[in-house]
């Protein structure tokens, strides 16, 4: 942590709250993470762990039942969370840009490339057309689409999946922003698209000093792609740290149960579904630690009360019992995976 | 496609078929027209003989076969009212049901679009309660009861509008209002609908992370999406305001198809009533037709289905 941060979330809880108030979704929970500049964060996690909710509440996008009842979201050492909506806007696309989960559905069908790509620098700059435009086809240039002035002129359904999916890349870059948020796409691509796609997530990352969130089921893309990991669980982050110290030693038995679960996967393509058990009800957590009740390891304190974040070696920090330096010590021979 | 299309069209005719023979037998069912054409007090042979002038002393069978013989060629036959061919007289009232279902229009979709945005925009909000209220008012409220409080406001306490007839753009005024009113609610609840469906989508997201402000997510990267739909509906409902309006034209005295088959239903006038309502029912058929045929096309699901 040497590093100044360039994005810091500190206790950040993100709720969906129903209409009545009468239920609560905790998406998010309590979650602190540090992003340096030009370094990638990986985020794994199984369906509905709240990985999306995350990235979209640091943009400050959330739907409208969600609420942020607490936390802070420092960025450039500027709490977001304070930020008015104006002052929001001229943050995102500019300074915090986002890839969404599909980026096949995410382009406008009824806009051009060109408009679409360029729509950010005309209102983040005040670019006039012509030059929004061929800022625009040096983009397009950069992410690889062939013959740039012509596509800038068709609309989406012209385009492959693959292509759309590099525009959408060129429009997240367009203003050249600190930090990138790429939710992996869950629409199956063809493995080989998917992977040039990363490929170019990687040179636009290193030819912009970007730092990049990369949100995936995926631990194989992780250990390519990222320094650091955040393993989330039921809308908390039971594990932090750099990603070849999680990999070495997993302190956390869900991050343990992941890891083993990687050959399995070995298609790259298969989902994190390896592990028994159903994902808890988040309008209706457990008392104490969510993962308690698939936990191999759970002993006695575990479900008296919710383990805290404890630093581990290597800046990594974990929120399990089993990592307290009294608490459940005697136990963690038993629950040996 | 070629199979589905033939099909469709098969139906179609199928469907124009039925109407033919309903209406041919609804309107036999009304009564016999010749007591209302003859003079008061004419003799039973004068009867007989204008029975015979319009062939309505043939049997049913026969009437329908010859009725269906001259449809074929076009030809809907002789008023007996006005004692002229049919079409003529359908084609002279044509334009004006056209010109009071386009100010009609006009007025559903310059009530109805904007109402339906504001309702999705704020969702859940004031405005879109409102927004309900009028919908259930626009939809449930018949128009010959809002045409006849228009009469009352406008004609009869204010004097500002003339109550019936046709000529000025005055005279347009409250009855395309009436007529315009249920399509009003309808292109509201559509366009909030679609509005909504548009909002949710992840362009409209990808829009708002662009750091778009908001003015121009809504006015340029949802509104022509989300007009889509309600375009389409609005051409399906021109050719339905063309052939609904019979209630509106009545009250107001409006000289339109609508006005015609009123006039034919009160004397009894046979040929008048089935022209105009086969002739409504085709309109109908061909536009049904045409959209399923343009759907087939967008969508390949559907020619699998089918
Ligand atoms: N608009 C919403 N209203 C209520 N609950 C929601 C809403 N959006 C998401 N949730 C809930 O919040 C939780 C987290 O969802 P989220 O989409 O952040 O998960 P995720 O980790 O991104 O999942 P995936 O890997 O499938 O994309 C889920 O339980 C989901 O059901
Ligand atoms: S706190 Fe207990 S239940 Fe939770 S992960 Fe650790 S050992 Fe398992
Ligand atoms: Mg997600």
């Amino acid at each position: 942590m040497s590093t100044r941060a360039l994005l810091e979330l500190q206790n950040l809880s993100t709720h969906y709250v129903s209409a009545k108030g009468r239920r609560v979704v905790r998406a998010v929970e309590d979650v602190s993470l540090r992003v340096a500049a030009g370094e990638t964060l990986g985020i794994v996690g199984e369906s509905g762990s709240g990985k999306s909710t995350l990235a979209l509440s640091i943009l400050r996008l959330l739907p409208p039942a969600a609420r942020i009842p607490s936390g802070r979201m420092l960025f450039e050492g500027e709490d977001l969370l304070q930020k008015s909506d104006a002052e929001m806007r001229r943050v995102r696309g500019k300074r915090i840009a986002m890839i969404l989960q599909d980026p096949m559905a995410s382009l406008n069908p009824l806009f051009t490339i060109g408009d679409q790509v360029a729509e950010p620098i005309r209102v983040h700059e005040g670019a006039t057309r012509a030059s929004a435009w061929a800022r625009a086809r040096d983009l397009l240039k950069a992410v690889r689409i062939p013959s740039p002035q012509a596509r800038l002129s068709q609309h989406p359904h012209e385009m492959s999946g693959g292509m759309r999916q590099r525009i959408v890349g060129a429009i997240g870059i367009s203003c050249e922003p600190r930090l990138l948020i790429a939710d992996e796409p869950t629409t199956s691509l063809d493995l080989t698209i998917q992977a040039q796609y990363l490929n170019l997530l990687r040179e636009l990352q290193r030819a912009h000093g970007l730092a990049l969130i990369f949100i995936t089921h995926n631990l194989g893309i992780v250990a390519k792609m990222c320094d650091q990991l955040a393993v989330m669980y039921a809308g908390r982050v039971v594990e932090q740290g750099p990603v070849r110290q999680i990999f070495k030693a997993p302190a956390h038995p869900y991050t343990r149960a992941l890891l083993s679960s990687i050959p399995r996967m070995s298609d790259g393509r298969q989902r994190l579904t390896a592990i028994d058990g159903q994902p808890p009800d988040l309008s209706a957590l457990p008392p104490g630690c969510a993962f308690a009740p698939r936990c191999p390891s759970a002993f006695d304190a575990c479900r008296a009360a919710e383990p805290p974040e404890i630093a581990g070696v290597a800046n990594s920090r974990v929120r399990c019992w089993l990592a307290a330096p009294d608490a459940g010590r005697g136990k963690a021979g038993n629950g040996a995976l | 496609m070629a199979r589905y299309i033939t099909r469709r069209v098969a139906y179609s005719f199928l469907s124009l078929f039925l109407l033919s023979l309903t209406i041919f037998l609804f309107v036999r069912v009304t009564g016999d027209p010749t007591t209302l054409l003859v003079e008061p007090g004419a003799s039973q042979a004068d009867i007989d003989a204008m029975r015979e002038r319009f062939g309505l002393d043939r049997s049913l069978w026969v009437q329908y076969a010859s009725f269906v013989r001259s449809l074929v060629h076009g030809d809907f036959g002789q008023s007996f009212y006005y004692r002229t061919p049919v079409l003529e007289l359908y084609l002279s009232r044509l334009p004006n049901s056209l010109l009071l279902a386009l100010a009609a229009m006009a007025f559903s979709l310059l009530i109805g679009v904007p109402s339906g945005i504001l309702a999705a925009v704020r969702v859940g909000r004031f405005w879109d309660r409102a927004g309900k209220v009028f919908s259930l008012l626009g939809l449930s409220l018949p128009s010959f009861w809002v045409g006849l409080v228009l009469i009352l406001f406008f004609s009869v306490y204010l004097e500002w509008l003339p109550s019936s007839g046709s000529g000025t753009a005055l005279h347009l005024l409250m009855p395309a209002f009436a007529l315009g009113w249920y399509f009003a609610a309808a292109h509201m609840r559509l366009t909030r609908s679609s509005m909504l469906e548009v909002l949710g989508s992840d362009y409209i997201k990808l829009a708002r992370l662009k750091g778009l402000p908001e003015s121009l997510v809504i006015a340029k990267h949802a509104f022509k999406n989300a007009l889509i739909p309600v375009l389409t509906l609005a051409g399906i409902n021109l050719v339905i305001m063309i052939n609904v309006a019979v209630v509106v034209e009545t009250v107001f005295a409006w000289p339109g198809i609508g006005r015609l088959l009123y006039e034919g239903i009160t004397f009894r006038d046979f040929p008048v009533v089935q022209a105009v309502v086969l002739l409504g029912g085709a309109m109908i058929v061909i536009v049904n037709l045409l959209i399923d045929i343009l759907y087939a096309v967008i969508d390949p699901r559907i020619r699998l289905e089918a």
